[in-house]
C-alpha cells in the first residue's frame, strides 16, 4: 500500500516523469484542478503529509509512503474543515475554480503567514474576484444573508452549489472519468503566414498509441465562424476546422488522435510539416498599404485586409471645431491581453447509447456550439447535445467554439470517446484576445467647458480572423461616445486582418478599449481649459432627458431604465474626498487621482434570445430551466432568486438547471451582459407564468376570485385559508392540470448602465512602480438582485481593469511568436497587486430590466484604466496614453525632480 | 506538468549507484522547473531527494548549504548575531517570484543551476562570496568562486552530469554589513534587478549586480567608492547592450534601476559608515 490520497489507498503506480496532479485525478479524485500545470496558479493545491504544494510541480514518486490530502479529504466527521467553511460564509469565489487550491493553501498557513497574505498567497491566483472575497474568508467575515421566503430579490445569498466547490466535488469540465476515452492534441503553427505544402503522417501514425490524424484534408470544406453571435452574419466566415493556410503563429495545423496525451503529443511532434512560408503582416496601419500581404480573399473583406468599415456622424464637427475655443486631438491606445479564465478551454465528445452524439464543453455559449456544430458536420440537430455542467470562468473567451469542432468530429470518425483540453501555453497562443486598438480622439470645446464637436478614428487589429472584429468595432463607436452630450460627433473606423492571433469577446467587448481613449482625451481637455475631471464630465454627460445618440440618428432602442450617473460621480467624489485609503509612501513619489466614466448599453445591439421552463414538483419545490450558461458570474443564483421572490419562496426552494440543449429552453449565451436582462427577463416572466398558474388554478377549484389568492413559501393562501403546494400539486395532478410554465425574452428595449471608477495613486519618480492608495467604484445597476454578488462582479471587473491599466501584456517577437505564453510572465494580478475597491451602488430601479436590475458584470473594467492613466496624469503632469503602464513602459517619462 | 518523455526514474540512495551518464539523463531536484514545462530531451530523471545530504550546517567557518537544500530553510534562517549578513537569506528566497509552497520545494542547487538572472540563490552566494564544491562525472571534486559559475542566461560551466554538491559561504562574508534594492514590474514579482552591496570592517565595497544582467556582475571597491566612481565602474562593466532582455523588464529599465539601485547601495552603505 504505497500511495494513499484522502486516507484511502491507491492500487496503481505513478508513470515515470508523471506529476502528483494527473496522479491523483487518474485516481477519479477531480477536486485537485488544473489552472496552469507550471507550479503558478495554485488549484492544484494538496498536502504532502500535511505540507502544501503544487502537486502539477510534484514528480508523483514522491508522493510513495506518504499521506496526499486534497480538498476532497478536508471534511472531518462529515463538517466542513474551518477554513471550507469561512469561504462558504464569504462566497470567497465566483467560478470557484480556484477554490481547491485557494483553500488547501489557507487552511495550511499558520498565524505568521494569515499576517502577510499578499506574500503567502502569491502563489494562488484567482481571476475572478479580486481577493477581497478570499481576505475576508481567512479573517472569518461573512457575506451572506438567510434565506428568507418572499424576500430572495436583493438578499445576498450564497451560490447555490456552494457545497460542491468548497469540497471539491463540483464538476468542472474534465471532472468525469470517461471509459474507454481517445485523447486529441494539435499541432500548432510555427509560422504567422505559411501554405501547408505537404504534412507526412508516417512517423507520426507508427508511434504506439496514435489512433488518428487529422489534416487540412479530412475536414468539411466549410467555411465558419468561431465566434458565437444569434446572427452568424455579423462574424465572417473565414475560417476552417483545419486549414491549409496557417495565419497565426499558433493556428491548429493538423489533431493527432491517441490512446493517451503522452502518445498524442509525440504524434504532433512526429508530423512533418513542409511549409512555404508567406509574407506575414502584423500591424493594422501597415496591413491597409498598397502591397500589404493579403490574409483573405473569402469575398468577406471589405478592401484588402480590411475586414470592415465602419462610420456615422450626426450634427457636423467641422462647423464644431469651427465653433471651439480648445481643441484637443491625441491617439491613445490599448494593448492584447487575454482572458486567462483559470480553467483552459476543453470539451469531450462521445456517442451515447441513445445513439446521439454528446459534447460537454466549457463554453459561454452551448445553443450556439450546438448549431455550428450541426452545420459543419451535416448532424442533424435532434443528434446532438451540447451541456456544460460547471465552467471555471469566461470573461468572453469562452463566447467561441474553439475545442468542440475537433473533439466532435475525432469521435464521428472513429466512435470512441475523445477529450481535449487546453494547456494554458494553448490559451495563449491558440485561443482569443481582446482586440488591440489604437484610438485617434479629437474634443472641441468653449471656454466653460462645453463639447462642441467630438471624433474618433479607431483602427482595430482583428488578427488573422474576423470574428468578433465588427461587433467590437461597432461597440467601441458606440457608448463610449453615447456618454457625451455634444451636437457635433463623428467616428469611423476599421477592423483589420493582420497575422495576429485573433481578437475575440472580451468582457467591455470594443468599448473598454475606446472608453479608455475617451475619457483620458477627457481629462487632457479638461487640463487645458483649467477644469477638473468632475466638472468636465459633469458638463457634458449624458443627462436622463438626453437623446442616447452616438454617431448614428436612426431611431435606437436603447433607453434609460433608470438614470444614475450623476450619482455615481458624487459617491466617487465623496469616497475620494474621505481620508481613507493609504497615505502616498515616504520618498520620491509623486501621488495623483484620477477618475473615470463608462457607459454600457445592457445587451448587445443585435439579436439576443433567452427561455425559461418551470415546474411545481410534488414535494412543493419548483424546477427552473434556462439555457443560460453559468461561469462565475452568477446568473444560476440570481435567476433562482428571480423565481423565488415572484413565486414568494425561497432561494433554496428552486432547483435549476442551465446551459444543456436537451433540458433548457434555447438560449443565445451568456456574454454581452445578457444573464440579467435577456435570461433574467426570461426567469422573471415563466415565473410570473407559473405563479399565475398556481393562483389560479387555486382560485378555479375554490371558485373564488384570483385575486385572492397568494402564493407563500409552501402554500397558496387565500385570507386564512391555506392549501399546500403539495396538496394543490396533488389535487391538479390527478385532475390533469399541468404545474408548469415556459416563456421566452427578446432583447428589446435596452436599458444602461454606468460605473464610475476613482483612484488615488503613487508613482515612483525613478523606479516607475505604481501604487494604488485608493480605489473606489459606484455603478449603477439598477437594483441589485443579490448585492454581495453584485460587489464581487465589480471587484472582480475592477482588479482585471488594474492587470490591463499596469501589469498584463502579451509580448511578442518580430515574427509574431508571443514571447510570455505562460501565467509567470503573463501578470494577471495576484492578490499584492490588486488593491481592494470600495464599491458603492447608485440607488437606483430599473424599469426595464427585470425586478428593476440591470447589467453588472461588465462595464466596470472600462473606467479602471483611463482612471489609472488619469491618476498617473495628475501625479506626474506626463500623460501615459499607451497600455499598459509597467514600469518599463513609463519609467523614462517620469520627471526624476522630487 | 507530467513529462511524458521520461521512461525512467531513478532513486539512488548514493551517487555511486549512477554510474553512466547517458544523453536524456538530468538530476532531479526539487523539480520545480523540470517539471513546469516539457523536457523533450529528458527520458531519464534521477533524483537527488534520497541522498540524505544535510541542509544547512553552520560553523565558525560560515555556513555549509547543500545543494538539495530547500529555498524554505534558507527562508527561514537566522544567523548569529555576529553575523551582520544573515538577514540576506531570508531578504534573497523572499525576491523569487515562487510561492512558499514552491519554496518548500525547490532546491537552492536547483536555483544555481538553472542559472536564470532572476535567481536569487545565485545573487546571495555572489554576493556572499561564496565558493561552489562540483562533483564531475569522473574525476575529483572542484571548487569554484560562486561569481564565475553561471556564464549566460540558463547556462553555467557545469559539464553535462556533473554535480553541483554544495555551497559555502565564509564566515568573513557574513559578518559583512549590506544593503539590497529589488525591481520588478509586479509587487513581489519576478526580479528585474536585484542589487546587493556588502561593506567590511575596511570599508570596502562588494557591489553585485544580478537579475539585470544575464549573470552576476561583481564590482569590488577597496574603499566606498563616491557616486561617479560607482558609476563609472558599471559603465566600464556592463557596455549598453549588456542587460537581460525578457518579458520581465526592457534592458532600459534594467540599465536605468541598476545605476539608480546602485547609488542607493552606496549611499546607505556610506551614511552607516560616517555615523560609526
Ligand atoms: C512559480 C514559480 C516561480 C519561480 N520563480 C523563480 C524565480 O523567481 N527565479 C528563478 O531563478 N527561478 C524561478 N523559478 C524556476 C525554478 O523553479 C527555480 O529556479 C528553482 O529554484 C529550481 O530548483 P529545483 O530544485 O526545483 O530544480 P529542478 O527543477 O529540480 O532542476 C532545475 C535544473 O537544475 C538541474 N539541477 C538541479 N539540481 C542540480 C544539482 N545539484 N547539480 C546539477 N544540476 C542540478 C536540473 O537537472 C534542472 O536542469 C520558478 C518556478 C516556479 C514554478
Ligand atoms: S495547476 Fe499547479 S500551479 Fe497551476
Ligand atoms: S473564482 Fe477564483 S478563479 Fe474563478
Amino acid at each position: 500500500m504505497s500511495y494513499t490520497i484522502d486516507s484511502k489507498a491507491v492500487s496503481q503506480e505513478p508513470r515515470p516523469g508523471q506529476c502528483l496532479r494527473t496522479f491523483i485525478r487518474d485516481a477519479g479524485v477531480f477536486g485537485v484542478k488544473k489552472g496552469c500545470d507550471q507550479g503558478d496558479c495554485g488549484a492544484c493545491t494538496v498536502w504532502l503529509d500535511g505540507v502544501p504544494v503544487h502537486s502539477c510541480l510534484m514528480p508523483a514518486h514522491r508522493a510513495k509512503d506518504k499521506q496526499v490530502t486534497t480538498v476532497q479529504g478536508l471534511e472531518h466527521d462529515g463538517h466542513l474543515h474551518p477554513v471550507q467553511q469561512a469561504f462558504c460564509d464569504a462566497q470567497a469565489f465566483q467560478c470557484g475554480f480556484c477554490a481547491a487550491g485557494m483553500i488547501m493553501t489557507v487552511a495550511a498557513l499558520d498565524e505568521e503567514q494569515r499576517a502577510d497574505l499578499p506574500r503567502n498567497l502569491k502563489g494562488n491566483l484567482c481571476r475572478c474576484t479580486g481577493y477581497r472575497a478570499i481576505e475576508d474568508a481567512v479573517h472569518g467575515i461573512r457575506s451572506t444573508d438567510d434565506d428568507i421566503a418572499g424576500a430572495a430579490c436583493g438578499a445576498s445569498l450564497p451560490n447555490p452549489f456552494t457545497q460542491g466547490i468548497v469540497t471539491g466535488h463540483a464538476r468542472y469540465t474534465m471532472d468525469v472519468a470517461v471509459e474507454n476515452l481517445l485523447h486529441l492534441k494539435v499541432l500548432r503553427s510555427p509560422h504567422a503566414h505559411a501554405r501547408i505544402v505537404s504534412i507526412d503522417q508516417s512517423k507520426a501514425r507508427a508511434i504506439p498509441g496514435v489512433v488518428e490524424v487529422f489534416t487540412w484534408e479530412d475536414v468539411p470544406r466549410k467555411l465558419f465562424s468561431s465566434a458565437t453571435h444569434e446572427d452568424h452574419l455579423v462574424d465572417p466566415d473565414d475560417m476552417y476546422v483545419l486549414d491549409n493556410v496557417a495565419r497565426f503563429v499558433g493556428q491548429r495545423v493538423a489533431a493527432v488522435v491517441a490512446e493517451t496525451e503522452a502518445a498524442a503529443e509525440a504524434g504532433c511532434r512526429a508530423l512533418q510539416v513542409e511549409y512555404e512560408i508567406l509574407p506575414a503582416v502584423f500591424d493594422p496601419v501597415e496591413a491597409m498599404q498598397d502591397g500589404a500581404p493579403i490574409l483573405h480573399s473569402k469575398g468577406n473583406e471589405a478592401k484588402g485586409n480590411i475586414f470592415v468599415t465602419i462610420k456615422g456622424e450626426v450634427g457636423n464637427v467641422e462647423s464644431g471645431f469651427a465653433e471651439a475655443a480648445v481643441v484637443h486631438e491625441k491617439t491613445y491606445s490599448t494593448s492584447r491581453v487575454q482572458h486567462a479564465h483559470l480553467e483552459t478551454h476543453g470539451s469531450i465528445a462521445w456517442r451515447g447509447e441513445d445513439g446521439r452524439l454528446h459534447v460537454r464543453t466549457s463554453t459561454q455559449a452551448p445553443f450556439i456550439a450546438h448549431q455550428k456544430l450541426c452545420y459543419l458536420f451535416g448532424i442533424f440537430p435532434h443528434d446532438l447535445h451540447v451541456f456544460t455542467e460547471r465552467v471555471g470562468g469566461g470573461f468572453g473567451g469562452k463566447q467561441e467554439m474553439v475545442s468542440e469542432d475537433l473533439c466532435l468530429m475525432a469521435t464521428m470518425k472513429l466512435g470512441r470517446p475523445v477529450k481535449w483540453e487546453f494547456t494554458r501555453e494553448e490559451q495563449f497562443i491558440g485561443a482569443t484576445t481582446r482586440h488591440q486598438m489604437t484610438t485617434k480622439v479629437k474634443l472641441g470645446a468653449k471656454a466653460d467647458g462645453t463639447l462642441t464637436a467630438l471624433e474618433v478614428h479607431v483602427v482595430s487589429n482583428t488578427g488573422a480572423y474576423g470574428g468578433h472584429g465588427s461587433e467590437t468595432l461597432a461597440a467601441s463607436l458606440g457608448s463610449p461616445l453615447s456618454a457625451y452630450r455634444c451636437k457635433n460627433k463623428k467616428a469611423d473606423g476599421h477592423a483589420v486582418y493582420t497575422n495576429m492571433i485573433p481578437g475575440g469577446g472580451f468582457r467591455g467587448y470594443g468599448a473598454s478599449q475606446s472608453t479608455f481613449a475617451i475619457e483620458c482625451a477627457m481629462d487632457d481637455l479638461a487640463e487645458k481649459l483649467g477644469m477638473d475631471g468632475f466638472a468636465i464630465r459633469r458638463k457634458n454627460m449624458i443627462g436622463p432627458d438626453d437623446v442616447i445618440e452616438s454617431v448614428w440618428s436612426d431611431p435606437s432602442d436603447v433607453s434609460f431604465g433608470s438614470y444614475g450617473l450623476d450619482e455615481c460621480l458624487d459617491l466617487v467624489e465623496a469616497a475620494l474626498a474621505n481620508g481613507e485609503g493609504l497615505p502616498a509612501p515616504e520618498g520620491n513619489w509623486a501621488e495623483g487621482t484620477g477618475i473615470a466614466l463608462s457607459v454600457l448599453e445592457s445587451g448587445p445591439p443585435t439579436e439576443h434570445r433567452s427561455g425559461g421552463e418551470m415546474r411545481l414538483l410534488p414535494d412543493g419545490s419548483y424546477h427552473l430551466a434556462v439555457g443560460s450558461t453559468e461561469m462565475g458570474n452568477g446568473s444560476i443564483n440570481s435567476h433562482r432568486q428571480i423565481a423565488a421572490s415572484i413565486l414568494g419562496t425561497r432561494g433554496n426552494n428552486v432547483d435549476i438547471i442551465n446551459a444543456d440543449t436537451d433540458l433548457t429552453p434555447y438560449d443565445t449565451g451568456t456574454f454581452a451582459s445578457t444573464g440579467t436582462v435577456v435570461a433574467g427577463q426570461a426567469v422573471a416572466l415563466t415565473a410570473k407564468a407559473l405563479h399565475d398558474n398556481i393562483v389560479s388554478y387555486a382560485a378555479r377549484i375554490t371558485d373564488t376570485p384570483v385575486e385572492d389568492w397568494s402564493l407563500v413559501d409552501d402554500a397558496v393562501m387565500n385570507g386564512n385559508r391555506r392549501i399546500e403546494l403539495t396538496e394543490l400539486y396533488k389535487i391538479g395532478t390527478e385532475a390533469g392540470h399541468r404545474f408548469d410554465a415556459k416563456r421566452k425574452a427578446y432583447l428589446s428595449p435596452r436599458t444602461i448602465a454606468f460605473n464610475v471608477q476613482g483612484v488615488r495613486l503613487a508613482v515612483h519618480r525613478v523606479t516607475g512602480e505604481v501604487r494604488v492608495l485608493h480605489s473606489v467604484h459606484a455603478a449603477d445597476i439598477g437594483r441589485p438582485i443579490n448585492p454581495m454578488q453584485c460587489r464581487g462582479q465589480l471587484e472582480g471587473a475592477v482588479a482585471m481593469g488594474y492587470g490591463w491599466a499596469l501589469t498584463e501584456h502579451m509580448v511578442y517577437d518580430d515574427h509574431g511568436k508571443m514571447l510570455n505564453p505562460a501565467l509567470r510572465n503573463y501578470h494577471i494580478p495576484a492578490f499584492a497587486d490588486t488593491p481592494r475597491t470600495k464599491i458603492m451602488f447608485a440607488d437606483t430601479h430599473d424599469t426595464i430590466g427585470p425586478l428593476g436590475a440591470k447589467a453588472q458584470g461588465e462595464c466596470a473594467i472600462n473606467a479602471v484604466a483611463p482612471a489609472v492613466s488619469n491618476a498617473l496624469a495628475n501625479a506626474t503632469g506626463v500623460r501615459f496614453a499607451h497600455l499598459p503602464f509597467s514600469p518599463d513602459r513609463i519609467f523614462d517619462q517620469l520627471s526624476v525632480t522630487a | 506538468m507530467d513529462l511524458n518523455t521520461v521512461r525512467a526514474v531513478r532513486t539512488p540512495a548514493r551517487l555511486d549507484e549512477i554510474a553512466d551518464w547517458p544523453s536524456g539523463h538530468a538530476w532531479l531536484a526539487g523539480g520545480t522547473w523540470l517539471m513546469s514545462e516539457p523536457q523533450l530531451a529528458v527520458d531519464t530523471l534521477v533524483d537527488l531527494h534520497g541522498l540524505g545530504w544535510e541542509d544547512l550546517a553552520v560553523s565558525g567557518e560560515g555556513v555549509e548549504i547543500a545543494a538539495t537544500c530547500p529555498i524554505s530553510k534558507v527562508a527561514n534562517f537566522v544567523g548569529p548575531a555576529e553575523w551582520p549578513a544573515a538577514p540576506l537569506f531570508k531578504a534573497c528566497a523572499h525576491s523569487l517570484l515562487m510561492s512558499f509552497k514552491v519554496a518548500g520545494v525547490a532546491t537552492v542547487g536547483g536555483n544555481i543551476c538553472m542559472s536564470l538572472p532572476a535567481g536569487a540563490m545565485i545573487s546571495l552566494t555572489v554576493a556572499l562570496e561564496a565558493t561552489y564544491t562540483l562533483w564531475p562525472r569522473d574525476g575529483a571534486p572542484r571548487t569554484v568562486y560562486s561569481g564565475d559559475f553561471v556564464t549566460a542566461n540558463h547556462a553555467n560551466i557545469l559539464a553535462p552530469g556533473e554535480l553541483l554538491r554544495s555551497i559555502h559561504i565564509p564566515a568573513a562574508a557574513l559578518s559583512k554589513r549590506f544593503a539590497i534594492r529589488r525591481a520588478s514590474l509586479t509587487h513581489l514579482g519576478r526580479s528585474a534587478a536585484l542589487l546587493i552591496g556588502t561593506s567590511g570592517p575596511d570599508r570596502d565595497l562588494l557591489l553585485t549586480i544580478t537579475a539585470a544582467t544575464p549573470r552576476p556582475i561583481q564590482l569590488r571597491f577597496g574603499a566606498l567608492p563616491s557616486a561617479e566612481e560607482v558609476r563609472a565602474a558599471i559603465d566600464a562593466a556592463i557596455p549598453a547592450d549588456g542587460y537581460f532582455d525578457d518579458v520581465n523588464g526592457t534592458p532600459a529599465y534594467k540599465r536605468h534601476v541598476t545605476y539608480h539601485f546602485a547609488e542607493e547601495i552606496r549611499a546607505e552603505l556610506a551614511a552607516v559608515e560616517s555615523k560609526a
